[in-house]
């Protein structure tokens, strides 16, 4: 960024929009955060004011503590701060999240934060915004990652389960605690209509409480925890953060099979180290061909790449495409490497 | 094919021992003999040699994907496995779908992949892209596989004897035997197999090495050192010397017949009695004794054996078991009577063939101090064998061990860090080492091994974020993180820029405790040349 004024800069705190006094998803407190979503790494603890898109606000009160002074604001609203105009605008990756669009004198700037183009029954779709210059993410960004249709998986997820079932075993999905549990709970209930009850570690119980309250349609859900002593959970579903893989807490289940479902199954070292069982390929991020697929169509002439592959992104729109990109150092993680 | 990739598929999905036995097991049971023989050609590690190498597949996909060739390079680097990365790839381009090919994996093999031989380049990559673009995901890996060799699905070979012996009812023994010594995958021999019927026994066959465990515990919990035979531990290759029908077979622990790269054990080897086999060691053996282990590199590595290299490193088989004498299997017999038999069988030998001498000690602590001084004899340790026991198949704890002597140690500073391939792909596990010289930092190891899966996963996130430059998937770090390193001997070498080539590197610990200015300093490790 070498512009004279630009529209955001980078600084120890984070992005910056010097015309607005805002940083976006800043990972040091400063005096006004604008935030995309719930996820740590981008809603930190600290900041004296937040904005934020109205569909999280549950979820950033849980995480931030439901006294924060947060600002909600519905998708596309406009919102005046300093010489900027801001709005945000769905990215289809977790309840609530969202891109945020940066008008500063005619010129437009849009911060994805984390997005996917698939269709996700627990949060809006992503919407596309036309712009100048595009802050996106990389998680996924080498050309190895592209994700089957959320259909395919989760049709592969239930014949998993309906195995297991038949051999009296229990099934454990391991699954990130905000977006992916709530997406699989979404997508049990859509797709297949059950009733059956899902059970859930107790890590997982506030997020899917904070999208019940948001409305979203879930599969019923009871806690492990709620269960009498003794109960096996022989044939039963129950979904738990990785953290929990391998702890004493696996113990009282019959015979469990164990899977995790992340982007990062799609290569199959990274599955025999963490030793599960199975892996089911879904994220919540963009793939390879939507993280190009999207740059092209915002029009943006200029390209920031955060998280994960953004060195490789940065150079392959560089080379590749005429861009003008680069690759920033953030402190952002993506689907964490080491859940 | 479609069978052949579903069975991949299970042994890919599941942890558990058992669950692999049974879908092997499932797999011979069901599939004709000729797919069964080629399938498990593959599951016991064998592979087409030279056939296409994992840089033209890369290359060819590549190609097909419109990839440059850096991002292909990246990709790689990411997944760790040529075959798989390249599925992934063609998937990312022409999609995962693709037609279930019903074309059984023996007629997959000889009528499509074998006959690539018969093809020029141009016409290789044609067949191969058509492969590509026409199957779906998984077979397109498993072909992939097929090409590039290297079946790891976590199946040990004990576990594929253990189907084997399942579907035939035979004894675990009895089937690793069989299976040794460049087995050839046809339905004729797959069904002789599982009858137990060993008609036309090859001549070749070596027998299962037995492999001793290492010693950790103090010797004295062994019992009472009468019990024991004792020898040197040789730093050479394992091998088996098999006579048999006037011919000489020389097979390494690899099961690789390399009886052509040593021409001097051949010779001697034929002035014994039909139906002998020996186990010992081949070592490079000049006037002074044994040499370095690296002389015996030279022989190994050439394509032609040229008279210099004969002279300059002879080659000298050290036998210490004898496992079939006058066409007889004698492995249940003792240890110590089949060590006298060697003696008597080996004796007279031309140079080139002899039995690794016996170690006498009256006690442990006598056999410890002869163990402390084992460096200077260029050995690296101690085997002690039981007197009593049979020669075993495979690892098993208890009558073999190896007592090898403490590594040199030494502090040396990460500067380079590479993604590691299988399951350590997209985490740093390949690093390498330097030392202080004239205020720089000269790099003297690579090591892969020596942390657990807790440090692995920290220093990972470490060099993520200190990387300071990247060449292609190498990234260079600052000198700020210091480890012990283990090694088993140190060489002069004019090969590498600090002139020293260490051998068995491993990490030993990290040393947090340590700045990176206090590691050690090349004259230091120099001073520890054991040459």
């Amino acid at each position: 960024m070498t512009d004279p004024t630009p529209v955001l800069t980078l600084t120890p705190q984070g992005l910056y929009c010097p015309a607005g006094g805002f940083h976006v998803d800043p990972w040091r407190p400063v005096p006004t955060a604008v935030v995309t979503h719930g996820h740590a790494d981008h809603a930190r603890w600290g900041h004296a004011r937040y904005h934020a898109a109205a569909p999280g606000e549950g979820i950033l009160r849980r995480r931030l503590g439901a006294d924060i002074d947060l600002a909600s604001h519905a998708y596309g609203a406009p919102l005046a701060l300093g010489d900027a105009t801001v709005s945000f605008h769905p990215a289809g990756h977790v309840l609530g999240s969202a891109q945020v669009r940066i008008e500063v004198a005619g010129e437009v700037w849009v911060v994805t934060g984390d997005y996917k183009r698939e269709a996700d029954p627990s949060c809006a779709p992503f919407e596309l915004v036309r712009c100048d210059g595009f802050v996106t993410e990389a998680t996924f960004a080498l050309p190895i990652y592209r994700w089957d249709p959320g259909e395919k998986v989760v049709g592969e997820i239930l014949a998993w389960w309906a195995e297991n079932a038949r051999r009296q075993r229990t099934s454990i999905l391991f699954c990130y605690a905000l977006g992916k549990a709530q997406r699989l709970l979404a997508e049990l209930h859509a797709r297949t209509g059950t009733e059956r009850t899902v059970h859930l570690h107790g890590a997982l119980v506030p997020m899917v409480d904070a999208y019940r309250e948001a409305g979203v349609p879930l599969a019923p859900t009871a806690p492990v925890s709620a269960a009498p002593k003794g109960e096996t959970f022989a044939g039963e579903l129950v979904l738990a953060p990785p953290s929990a893989m391998g702890t004493t807490w696996m113990r009282r289940f019959a015979e469990p099979q164990t899977a995790f479902v992340s982007g990062w199954m799609r290569v199959r070292g990274q599955r025999r180290r963490r030793g599960y069982d199975r892996g089911f390929v879904l994220s919540d991020h963009v793939d390879w061909p939507d993280v190009l697929r999207t740059v092209a169509e915002t029009g943006a002439r200029r390209v920031l790449c955060t998280h994960g592959y953004a060195d490789t992104l940065a150079r392959f729109l560089r080379e590749e495409r005429g861009l003008d990109a680069a690759a920033i150092e953030t402190a952002f993680e993506g689907e964490a490497d080491d859940g | 094919m479609r069978r052949f990739a579903r069975l991949y598929a299970d042994l890919d999905a599941t942890t558990k021992t058992n669950a692999k036995v049974d879908a092997m097991a499932a797999y011979f049971e069901s599939a004709p003999a000729a797919d069964a023989a080629w399938a498990l050609f593959f599951l016991t590690g064998e592979r087409l040699k030279r056939l296409i190498g994992s840089r033209t597949l890369r290359a060819w996909v590549q190609e097909l994907a419109e990839l440059p060739d850096w991002l292909v390079d990246d990709s790689y680097a990411a997944v760790g496995d040529t075959a798989e990365t390249v599925a992934l790839l063609v998937d990312a381009t022409v999609g995962g779908e693709g037609e279930a090919d019903e074309l059984g994996l023996a007629a997959w093999m000889e009528e499509r992949i074998l006959p690539l031989r018969r093809l020029d380049e141009a016409g290789q990559k044609d067949a191969i892209q058509g492969w590509w673009c026409r199957l779906d995901r998984e077979q397109r890996f498993v072909v992939n596989k097929l090409l590039t060799g290297g079946f790891r699905v976590g199946v040990s070979q004990g576990l594929v004897v253990r189907a084997i012996a399942k579907v035939s009812g035979l004894d675990g023994a009895v089937v690793s035997h069989r299976l040794m010594g460049g087995w050839q995958p046809t339905a004729e021999n797959y069904e002789a197999l599982l009858r137990g019927d060993d008609g036309a026994a090859d001549a070749s066959r070596p027998y299962p090495f037995f492999l001793a465990s290492q010693l950790e515990a103090e010797p004295a919990t062994l019992g009472p050192i009468e019990d024991w035979l004792v020898e040197w531990k040789w730093d050479g290759i394992r091998g088996q010397l098999v006579k048999r029908a006037g011919a000489v077979h020389l097979w390494s622990r690899g099961e690789e017949l390399v009886t052509e790269r040593f021409p001097e054990i051949e010779r001697a080897g034929l002035d014994l009695p039909d139906g002998t086999v020996l186990d010992g060691e081949i070592l490079a053996w000049d006037t002074n004794g044994v040499m370095p282990f690296a002389a015996l590199q030279k022989r190994i590595g050439r394509l032609k054996l040229s008279a210099k290299i004969l002279k300059e490193a002879p080659v000298r088989f050290l036998a210490y078991d004898l496992l079939e004498e006058e066409g007889a299997d004698i492995r249940p017999v003792a240890q110590l009577e089949r060590r006298r038999r060697l003696e008597a069988v080996v004796a007279g030998a031309r140079d080139a063939l002899g039995t690794s001498e016996l170690v006498h000690a009256e006690s442990w602590a006598e056999l410890a101090e002869l163990r402390a001084h084992a460096r200077e004899r260029r050995v690296e340790g101690l085997m002690l064998k039981r007197r009593g026991a049979p020669y075993q198949v495979g690892r098993r704890r208890g009558d073999w061990w190896k007592w090898k002597i403490e590594p040199l140690t030494v502090d040396a500073v990460l500067i380079y860090a590479q993604a590691g391939s299988g399951r350590r792909a997209n985490l740093f596990t390949d690093y390498t080492f330097a030392v202080w010289d004239d205020g720089g930092l000269v790099p003297i190891a690579k090591a892969y091994s020596g942390l657990d899966d807790k440090e692995i996963a920290e220093l990972d996130r470490w060099i993520r974020r200190h990387t300071v430059e990247r060449f292609g998937p190498v990234r260079s770090v600052p000198a700020a993180q210091v480890f012990e390193l283990a090694f088993e001997g140190i060489q002069r070498s004019a090969r590498h820029k600090s002139g020293i080539a260490v051998r068995f590197p491993r990490i030993a610990r990290w040393r947090r405790d340590k700045p990176a200015a206090e590691a050690d300093r090349l004259d230091g490790v120099k001073a520890m040349l054991t040459e």
